[in-house]
């Protein structure tokens, strides 16, 4: 199974993310991660859905999302066409005697410490899945006592919109 | 910071006017034109119904929907008050059915709307386009379990085509118009207007037309040229084809279109259940009806095909049975209005997106140019024709000296004949109706195909009848479905809706019963109903009881006798309550799961398909 980067544009109305929500789970279709935000126009919200999926599986759920009334239009973003961020808050054990090294490793990533306790740090970092892994695979030595993590967001690269470009038609 | 983007405006642009929706909804050219005038909520509701040409509603009023019944009292817009809210949204979708308007119904909130889920699932699984106005508790109290609340927004999402919770009283005609739209444009279905308390009170200004504001919503009518033209070149290349017709060729009004489209080309046709009556029954080239019940030919044409051409269906696992065995060396040119059926259960060598009207008449153009004619077809024929011959649909008397329920079936399809309305509950009858009574017109068959709801018939036909009260309705009903919604019949007693009930009553669960015959080693558990063996209830009484006439028949010799008296009888609703043998099958079956070679023609009757190949 492949990671489908799904865009989904769809009108800023009350429960349209538990209609497009709903509509995963009733079709039995995963979803890894899910974000939802206003755009630049305050009618229109952005769902960035990332799935599982082998193609033709894929192709049904962007049809039955397209038939939801509300969802003005979805677009696939491809990796390498796209940057794709997630945002990471740990809470790392971090005593005297590990702070050096800990902080350290935020220097590396280009994380930053947000909070500090005297037993713990709490660092924030912003990139794609893989860095994060890695970050995380780092501090787990230390000990992590607690973490958030974000759905993903994406965005295409160069100066084109997906408000303006094709939309995902598959047919 | 553009808002609404030009996307949206261009889509608005494109979104059909309420003039059209509301001409296509009362069937008329005429549109209507109210200048902003003050009133409530609910009078706007009222009136919303009224300038969309609604002439019936089925519906219970309850606390939270109660402001609305007001202006409805002296409203245009009949009212039924029917005796369960699952019987007002089954009659909004028979009238829907027969008519091919948007039914309506109304409930309050709470348990008046949860008991409009069923009906409402079931106008999802057929695509009707009903429109189901609920009550709701005022907007202060939503989300305090306030007395008779419940999520019907949340708990209809899975079910409708849409739905709507109205925010404020002055979106009320945009909504009413917008739902009208969704329910019967594109592939139609069932929308939900829940409507807070407070919103039916409070003051507001009605004004019609609205502008519908649905950037979302475009479907595709117009099928793609290039995909017509591959169809056409396949269906010249095919020696098999196969046209498997679905109900969204009857709910197009596609057929005179399809008829041509069928003998321009020669191509044999099936038509599914949801599409009887879509191609004469007597047309020499219909095979009759796919699936677990279907006919040999039609299931073996199926099996054999190397080209379905595939109108308005959705390869329903009833149809194809187990779905890697299914037409294994057919091609599959599919149309559909909706996108998300292409592809979804068997690959589409030429998916068409349209609706069925336009891709039949594009199809008959395209092959006009190509047209092969019956001649590459011979052989076909020659072993279809065959298959007919040695397997027709046929039953058995029964040895016991009982009635045979596909015998008076049969005769009532004989003595109503094919401009009569028949509406079949669901199990053994519905699939008796469905082949012993010969569909020559649209809009003749009505049943519940997706859902399969029990104790559909009865509210069905009441609809029904009140869309079309010129023509004859029978119900053909179960006696286990009949004691689920015959409450009904009172409704149709009060109200003129003079419909007919045979009630096939074998006693039993009996399709239930087959199986458990077929698959349970005759373990009858909990499938006697008692009907037979303690006459409870006694159908008679009970319709006499309803207000109707009741008829009793018990043998064969008073069968045609008993359907001549209910059909001299116009003025008061009529049950007949055949008793008739338990142990009657359906036959041809595909059981279950099983891939459709395994068809059996009768019980331990298997016809090789192999060996018939010739």
């Amino acid at each position: 199974m492949t990671k489908h980067t799904l865009s989904v544009l769809v009108e800023n109305k009350p429960g349209v993310l538990a209609r497009v929500s709903g509509l995963f789970s009733r079709r039995s279709f995963n979803i890894d991660s899910l974000a939802v935000g206003e755009t630049e126009n305050p009618d229109v919200s952005r769902i960035t859905i990332v799935v599982n999926a082998e193609t033709s599986p894929l192709e049904q759920v962007t049809k039955q999302l397209n038939k939801l009334v509300n969802v003005l239009k979805i677009v696939e973003l491809d990796p390498v066409q796209s940057v794709q961020r997630e945002l990471l808050l740990v809470k790392v054990r971090a005593d005297r005697s590990q702070r050096a090294q800990v902080l350290e490793t935020v220097e590396l990533f280009r994380a930053k410490v947000i909070d500090v306790a005297p037993d713990t740090l709490t660092i924030e970092a912003t990139g794609n899945p893989d860095k994060l892994d890695a970050l995380l695979r780092d501090l787990e030595p230390y000990g992590i006592k607690e973490m958030v993590q974000s759905g993903l967001v994406a965005i295409g690269r160069g100066s084109r919109s997906i408000t303006t470009g094709p939309a995902l038609r598959a047919a | 910071m553009t808002r609404p983007t030009p996307e949206t405006l261009a889509h608005r642009a494109s979104a059909a006017t309420p003039a059209t929706v509301a001409a296509a909804v009362a069937g008329t050219h005429a549109a209507v034109t109210v200048s902003p005038t003050p009133t409530t909520g609910a009078g706007s509701l009222v009136r919303s119904l009224e300038a969309l040409g609604v002439e019936v509603a089925f519906g219970i009023p309850g606390g939270a929907i109660l402001p609305a019944y007001d202006p409805l009292f002296d409203s245009k817009v009949r009212h039924i008050l029917v005796r369960h809210e699952q019987g007002a949204g089954h009659a909004a979708t028979g009238y829907a059915q027969a008519t091919g308007k948007v039914g309506v119904c109304i409930a309050t909130s709470g348990p008046g709307a949860t008991n409009l889920v069923t009906p409402i699932a079931d106008a999802y699984m057929d695509s009707v386009p009903i429109v189901a106005i609920t009550g709701q508790v005022a907007r202060k109290s939503i989300g305090t379990d306030a007395f008779q609340e419940a999520d019907i927004q949340g708990i209809t999402l899975p079910i409708t085509k849409h739905n709507f919770l109205v925010q404020n009283a002055e979106e009320l005609p945009r909504i009413m118009a917008e739902a009208f739209h969704l329910a019967l444009s594109g592939r139609p279905g069932p929308v939900l207007v829940d409507v807070p308390k407070d919103i039916l009170q409070a003051q507001t200004t009605f004004a019609w037309p609205p502008t519908l504001d649905l950037p979302g919503y475009r479907p595709t009518l117009h099928p793609h040229g290039k995909q017509i033209r591959e169809a056409a070149r396949l269906i010249a290349q095919s020696r098999r084809p196969v046209l498997y017709v679905g109900g969204g060729v009857l709910k197009a009004g596609a057929t005179d279109g399809l008829r041509k489209l069928a003998e321009l080309t020669g191509m044999p046709v099936i038509t599914t259940l949801m599409a009887l009556g879509a191609f004469p029954d007597s047309h020499p080239q219909h095979l009759g009806m796919p699936g677990m019940h279907g006919t040999v030919p039609a299931v073996y044409a199926l099996q054999k095909s190397d080209l379905l051409v595939v109108l308005g269906a959705r390869f329903d696992d009833r149809v194809t049975g187990k779905l890697d065995t299914f037409a294994p060396d057919a091609k599959v040119v599919h149309a559909d209005i909706d996108p998300a059926e292409i592809g979804k259960n068997r690959h589409a060598d030429v998916p068409i997106v349209g609706d069925a009207r336009h891709v039949i008449d594009e199809l008959i153009a395209a092959v006009s140019g190509t047209a092969t004619g019956t001649g590459a077809y011979q052989a076909w024929w020659h072993q279809l024709d065959d298959l007919r011959e040695r397997y027709p649909l046929g039953y058995e008397e029964p040895t016991d000296g009982t009635l045979a329920p596909q015998y008076v079936i049969e005769r009532i399809g004989k003595l109503a004949g094919p401009d009569a309305i028949y509406v079949a509950g669901v199990g053994q009858h519905q699939m008796w109706a469905s082949q012993f009574i010969s569909y020559e017109k649209p809009g003749t068959w009505l049943n519940s195909g997706g859902a399969g709801t029990m104790g559909y018939a009865v509210p069905a036909a009441m609809g029904a009848k009140v869309g079309r009260p010129g023509t004859t309705v029978w119900a053909i009903d179960g006696d286990g479905c009949f004691q689920m919604t015959n409450q009904e019949l009172a409704t149709c007693a009060l109200e003129g809706i003079p419909v007919k009930v045979a009630v096939i009553n074998n006693g039993n669960l009996g399709m239930v019963r087959q199986w458990q015959t077929l698959f349970y080693e005759g373990r009858y558990s909990n499938t006697d109903l008692g009907t037979h063996k303690h006459r409870i209830p006694d159908f008679v009484k009970l319709a006499e009881a309803l207000g109707c006439i009741g008829l009793r028949c018990e043998s064969k010799d008073d069968v045609d006798k008993t359907i001549q008296a209910a059909m001299e009888i116009n003025d008061a609703p009529v049950v007949i309550d055949f008793t008739v043998g338990k142990d009657a099958m359906v036959w041809p079956m595909v059981p279950a799961g099983t891939s459709n070679d395994e068809i059996m023609f009768a019980r331990d009757v298997r016809p090789n398909f192999e060996e018939d190949d010739l």
